[in-house]
């Protein structure tokens, strides 16, 4: 363990009231190589400022809870590590594109809302009974649609993308990639359904291809080509509805 | 719930022109706005109304022509278009008819003068 | 009632290196278009006649012309650059040998496709014109 050295969080503030805007605020405190921006935002709670207000739960960059803007640009922090910062100050902001609701907490209705559009669950083909059995899945199926199932609903694309700032009804890089998940999942029968969604204006439509999502994706599932694949499909789509057979599947 | 997009067919017209520009379309630029021009790699008097009239008059040719000029129109259109939003611009009708109409009105002259070349 | 603070989109893109690209690269778009009007305007220049075209050709072997095609030409090639950059994002898994293609290999693929292509047309044209 190193010597314990001082960094300066410098951490935006928003209590909700008339006419109240976001402030900076500035807090030094102690740091050692191992920790973790949530564990300095933690400092700061507990030895200075106990109304600085965040979301945080597994510290392991699984729950997804703790996005925020570190130095501008979209991270985890449990999973972000305040040596890379050093000698700061460390710029903290709440997740970009969302409205603030205090401090670093973000209004997250609008992405849980098109969570529940999208019917993030294996909808059968066609009804089972318990005497059927389990659905069986080889390998190559999973390989189908495992890497969009890593998602953890951690907002860092919708932070990433200017697309969802400038219009917050764009269907999103990460649930875009959920829905593609649940598509191309073997199991699901509700592929139709979805991709009603994604041939809208604000479906895959308002992607413009900026790629940020997938760099600032923790999990690797790189939501940017879950859209632009369904770019594609919507489009041949477009033209094979007039054909026979042609329908949506 | 809202109707289709219809951008499918401005984003094909776009990866079509996109495409090619990025295979060719540097080289093109090369041909015709300098090599031909300063007779590099190919003689000065190449460039002349006798020649590049008799290359148009082949239907090949037309074609050719015709697919760069409009695709490159088309793929220049749809980022234009997207590019106005990103800049601030939400309009949505105007600029699509104004960027999609270029596109349209290039295409169709386009059209018409390699038909006025003859053959 | 919920008081959310809602915060400006104003100058997005020059907040960070990686929006900058993107505007640089949707800004190419401008220059394809210029050298598509430009091919536009000798189709029609070829179609009035020689006197015309004559004309035409002097314009084109301007100095000014010369550099405005010298600009065209770096504009398309970070056109390519970029755009087989992100070819990969646009594509399904490419399994070759049981392996799957890496981003990077796939935007190599294309920048060697870019270069072929481009070959072939520069020795076609010469040939044409010997």
């Amino acid at each position: 363990m190193s010597e314990p050295r001082n960094i300066t969080l410098e951490i935006l503030r928003y209590q909700p009231a008339e006419g109240a805007t976001p402030y900076f605020e500035r807090f030094e405190i102690p740091f050692t190589d191992d920790m973790s921006v949530l564990q300095g935002l933690q400092y700061v709670k507990d030895n200075i400022d106990g109304s600085l207000t965040y979301r945080w739960s597994c510290r392991m960059a699984i729950c997804g809870s703790c996005g925020m803007m570190v130095n501008g640009v979209p991270h985890l922090a449990c999973h972000t590590f305040l040596r890379e910062f050093d000698p700061g100050p460390v710029r903290i902001e709440p997740l970009a594109h969302f409205p603030i609701e205090r401090d670093l907490v973000i209004e997250a209705s609008d992405f849980v809302a098109k969570l529940e559009k999208i019917r993030p669950y294996i909808v059968p083909k066609e009804p089972r009974t318990l005497e059927a059995g389990e659905h069986l899945q080889t390998p190559e199926e999973l390989e189908r649609f495992e890497q969009f199932s890593h998602c953890i609903n951690c907002m860092l694309c919708y932070a990433a993308c200017p697309q969802y700032g400038l219009d917050s009804k764009f269907l999103g890089p990460g649930i875009t990639a959920l829905l593609h998940r649940y598509n191309r999942d073997s199991r699901d029968g509700a592929r139709a359904e979805r991709m009603a969604l994604v041939h809208q204006d604000d479906g895959v439509w308002g992607c413009t291809a900026v790629g940020y999502c997938s760099e600032v994706c923790p999990k690797a599932v790189d939501p940017a080509n879950a859209v632009n694949l369904n770019k594609t499909a919507s489009a041949l789509s477009f033209f094979a509805r007039f054909l026979p057979g042609g329908g949506e599947r | 719930m809202s109707a289709r997009s219809t951008q499918p067919v401005f984003w094909l017209l776009f990866g079509a022109g996109g495409m090619l520009s990025a295979l060719i379309g540097a080289v093109l630029v090369f041909i015709t706005g300098i090599a031909l021009p300063l007779g590099i790699f190919v003689p000065a008097d190449v460039l002349s109304y006798h020649e590049m009239a008799g290359f148009a008059r082949h239907w090949w040719a037309k074609a050719f022509l015709f697919l760069v000029v409009s695709l490159f129109l088309w793929h220049g259109a749809h980022r234009i278009f997207h590019s106005l939003h990103d800049l601030g611009i939400h309009a949505k009708k105007a600029p699509a008819l104004a960027c999609y109409g270029l596109a349209f009105f290039g295409t169709v002259v386009a059209a018409a003068e390699l038909l006025r070349i003859g053959f | 009632m919920k008081r959310t603070y809602v915060r400006s989109m104003d100058g997005w893109w020059r907040r960070d290196p990686f929006f900058l690209h993107y505007m640089a690269r949707e800004a190419t778009a401008v220059f394809v278009v210029i050298y598509a009007a430009i091919l536009l305007v000798t189709l029609a220049r070829l179609a009035q006649g020689e006197a015309s075209f004559g004309r035409w050709i002097a314009m084109l072997r301007s100095p000014a012309s010369i550099v405005v095609h010298s600009v065209l030409f770096a504009a398309f090639l970070y056109h390519t650059w970029t755009w087989f950059r992100i070819m990969p994002k646009t594509m399904p898994p490419i399994v070759v040998a049981d392996r799957r293609l890496a981003p990077w290999q796939i935007t190599a693929l294309g920048l060697a496709a870019s270069g072929a292509a481009s070959a072939a047309l520069l020795a076609a044209v010469v040939a044409l014109a010997t």
